[in-house]
């Protein structure tokens, strides 16, 4: 079994750091294979509270986690972050024709609906027409990452054939989402708002109960279709605010969070569990975005924008906040270490890149006197979430202090956050990239042209952005794709539209008894719980 | 028509019991010496405030990673912070915002109030239920609960640096307070010959109030003012606590006890010992004060 890469992160507190060193030569040293053993209940925290219990209408991960382990969807991410591949869930086989225009699934027989009744291909098509043409009442907000499905046809009970409208990279991705979750073609049929008030699937635990704001129960379906899983008896989730995480995993009152914990909190649970903590630290595929309102003076100034990103010094920012935040890598506009990313040469080229900071906070300084704004007053909008939206906020703040920028720091409740992006009642807003995998389409939609994506909140009207992304999207050859993102990532980087701060790491801190569980670089796949077992 | 001239007798001490400026601050320091303690140290509060710019010897919002979570020592007096911020400078500048919103705030809700109170136990009657009802409801209400709903519904509206609407959220919830105390005061006053001359002058609603009855409340405005800026440095406190009052990298007493500098309780244990040292300070000195001022003033309390 492999493991995340894991970090040594400095600390001034020895005993933290010697737990943390056992911690990653434990990890990093070959893992001896155990036996999974079954039974048992996972007890783990869930730092907010579900919107909604419909995979395709919710696009949190406080569902992802309490409700994925009730469904099934047709293909998923297996393996860690190192070794991630996509692989059949409800697909026993799949195949992709050569024009990358018609996907073709079989479907494993032995599937039956928590209810008893047997999952076949109708079902898949009538979730998947639900996802692409949603009935009067449904949301579905991943609707638009599905319309170049043209029809999908099932000559018989366990094949389901997708016909492309075009071709489009990324579909493999789509299908493996963890939001496609397969429901019963009959249910939606009596009622197409079933999922958003009951929890059926064909996942490895049924749902038991859930109250709002305190737990979420799952048992073990026994007619799952896996022979041999899952291992655990059950599990809980339960609701808890941040700041209770640490000492419920010390406490034993959880065994897990599968979020992401910050680098003190990770001390501190490794304090207090010692030997009984495995710690798993990685990539993740999130980051903090900040974005200039382009409809706003002077920010419709690429000598403004440009300046406002080359003030921030990432590569010494990346290296300090990663001791006290989850911010830990420079990057471009795709998770760093992925493999269209940008090479490091390149990147330093371009604006807010470069290694010499004063250099660059010099040009930045002759960038705003040029564009007449040498005394500039912003108005940061960031979220009233910690971790890490607050410190990137106030390393932000800094950062453009350096060039004599003054901000006013307005930090807004979730909701009225997105008011105002919607509204575009900001001068620069915090954001994010936060994926479920590692796809071009997927983090390049926030800086399109807000004709194009509903994701982008930079009101730019650069269409040259918006052909790139068409092209590499319809582009399967993997050569050629990458130069095309490359063209991307440089031309959206160079006009500053929104811009990178820093990209997050995962650190998930495990009761050592918690076995299988993988880092997956998300906090939405690898959730199911199929493959996790408690070694007790 | 003959139209009176004079001004009733008012019942003060009369001009020649009236201590001197200088033999005033002499007795008070003499009957009050706590009193006075308390006032010393709402001086030092108030030279940190106006001479930040001097005293504190670091930017508070400069952000140093090279000196990240510093002990205190000669480099840094009290520490510094996760971002390398000095805990000193911040502390100093901290009394801004505190000082700033908790006596503007104070004087606001506590004016309001009087005025309230006055007008309430003056006219009497349906004036008084109404005002009284409103002041009923407002006093069911925990002081934290009103001021955290009135934050979350008015948002944030900066003016000259303050957060008006903060100001507002700790003000609205002091008024009935003072209103209470006011209308009080105002029942017992309005019953005394010199009302009773003056409504017979025909004077007007607003010259009796005005001249003759607020002038008498005085006394217990001051003292009620003084203690309220102690509770509202304290609700600054909370509210910027519990992320709804002023924001980071704003240096403020409460926000540097906030978010995550409880997780460095172990690592840096001056992040969090210094300024709440602070806000006890303040609103020990504040309720020493307020405690001796009503001590000194409030003839009932003497002998």
């Amino acid at each position: 079994m492999t493991r995340g890469v894991c970090f040594l992160v400095s600390t001034r507190n020895n005993r933290t750091a010697l737990a943390l060193m056992a911690a990653t030569c434990l990890l990093t040293a070959p893992a001896i294979a155990q036996e999974p053993k079954k039974g048992g209940t996972l007890n783990f925290a869930v730092v907010a509270e579900p919107p909604g219990i419909d995979c395709h209408g919710v696009t949190t991960f406080a569902f992802a986690h309490p409700g994925r382990p009730h469904y099934s969807t047709l293909l998923k991410f297996a393996g860690d972050h190192s070794n991630l591949k996509i692989t059949g869930d409800l697909a026993e086989s799949f195949e992709q024709a050569k024009d990358g225009l018609t996907y073709t699934f079989k479907l494993h027989k032995n599937v039956t609906f928590h209810d008893g009744a047997p999952m076949t291909s109708a079902d898949v098509k009538a979730s998947y027409d639900r996802i692409i043409n949603p009935p009067a009442g449904v949301i579905s907000v991943r609707k638009a990452l599905h319309e170049d499905i043209r029809e999908i046809e099932t000559p018989d009970d366990y094949t389901v054939v997708f016909k492309m409208k075009a071709v489009n990279a990324s579909m493999l991705t789509h299908f493996a989402s963890p939001w496609n979750c397969i429901y019963r073609a009959a249910k939606l049929k009596e009622d197409p708002q079933f999922p958003s008030k009951t929890v059926l699937g064909t996942g490895a635990f049924q749902f038991v109960e859930y109250k709002k704001g305190e737990v979420w129960i799952g048992k073990r379906y026994d007619g799952y279709f896996r022979p041999g899983r899952p291992y655990l008896d059950g599990f809980r989730a339960l609701f808890v605010k941040s700041n209770a995480v640490a000492t419920g995993i010390i406490g034993g009152q959880f065994d897990a969070e599968f979020r992401g914990r910050t680098p003190k909190e990770r001390d501190q649970i490794m304090e207090g569990l010692k030997d009984k903590a495995t710690l798993i630290q990685g990539p993740w595929i999130s980051s903090l975005l900040f974005t200039f309102n382009n409809s706003r003076k002077p920010f419709d100034d690429v000598r403004v924008r440009q300046a406002l990103s080359m003030a921030v010094d990432r590569w010494g920012g990346a290296q300090n906040m990663s001791k006290i935040t989850m911010l830990k890598y420079v990057g471009g506009l795709t998770r760093p270490g992925y493999e269209y990313n940008l090479p490091e040469d390149e990147l330093v080229k371009l604006p807010g890149y470069g290694r010499d900071i004063e250099k660059s906070r010099d040009e930045a300084k002759r960038l705003l006197k040029e564009a007449g704004v040498s005394n500039l007053k912003i108005k940061l909008v960031n979220r009233n979430v910690g971790e890490p939206y607050i410190p990137g906020g106030i390393f932000l703040i800094d950062q453009w202090r350096r060039i004599g920028v003054e901000t006013e720091h307005s930090v807004l409740e979730t909701k009225l956050f997105f008011d105002a992006m919607s509204a575009g009642n900001f001068d620069v807003l915090m954001e994010f990239i936060s994926d479920f995998a590692d796809d071009p389409s997927a983090q390049f939609d926030k800086f399109l042209t807000a004709e194009k994506s509903s994701q982008a909140a930079s009101r730019h009207q650069d269409k040259r952005l918006d052909e790139l992304f068409d092209k590499q999207a319809r582009t399967i050859d993997v050569v050629e794709r990458k130069k095309l993102t490359q063209q991307f990532e440089k031309l959206a980087i160079t006009q500053s539209y929104s811009a990178s701060l820093l990209w997050w790491e995962r650190i998930i801190v495990l009761n050592k008894k918690v076995k299988g569980w993988e880092n997956q670089a998300n906090h939405f796949t690898g959730q199911d719980l199929t493959d996790v077992w408690l070694d007790e | 028509m003959a139209t009176a001239t004079a001004s009733p007798p008012s019942p003060t001490i009369s001009a020649n019991a009236i201590p001197t400026r200088e033999n005033l601050v002499l007795q008070f320091i003499k009957a009050q010496p706590l009193g006075f303690a308390g006032f010393l140290i709402i001086l030092m509060y108030f030279v940190f405030a106006i001479f930040a710019n001097w005293i504190a010897p670091y930017d508070p919002e400069a952000v140093d990673f090279g000196a990240m979570l510093s002990s205190p020592g000669r480099e840094h007096l009290f520490g510094t912070d996760q971002y390398g911020r000095d805990v000193f400078s911040r502390l100093v500048y901290g009394s801004r915002t505190a000082l700033g919103v908790g006596i503007v705030s104070s004087l606001f809700g506590c004016t309001l109030g009087a005025l309230l109170g006055a007008a309430s136990g003056y006219f009497g009657g349906k004036i008084d239920t109404i005002i009284q009802s409103i002041v009923d409801i407002m006093l069911s209400f925990p002081l934290i609960v009103l001021a955290m709903v009135i934050v979350a519904v008015l948002g944030k509206s900066t003016f000259l640096g303050v957060d008006m609407n903060l100001v507002a959220a700790i003000a609205i919830p002091m008024i009935p307070r003072m209103a209470r105390i006011a209308r009080s005061s105002t029942l017992s006053i309005a019953q005394m010959p010199y009302i009773d001359a003056a409504r017979a002058a025909g004077y007007s609603h607003s010259r009796i109030v005005v001249r003759h009855i607020l002038p008498n409340i005085i006394a217990p405005y001051l003292i009620m003012t003084t203690a309220f800026i102690a509770q509202a440095i304290l609700l600054e406190a909370s509210l910027s606590f519990l992320g709804l009052g002023v924001t980071e990298p704003t240096p403020a007493w409460g926000l540097m006890l906030s978010g995550t500098s409880a997780d460095f309780y172990k690592a840096a244990p001056w992040m969090i010992l210094f300024p709440g040292l602070a806000i006890t300070l303040a609103v020990f000195a504040f309720n020493l004060l307020g405690d001796s001022l009503r001590d000194w003033l409030d003839p009932k309390m003497k002998g």
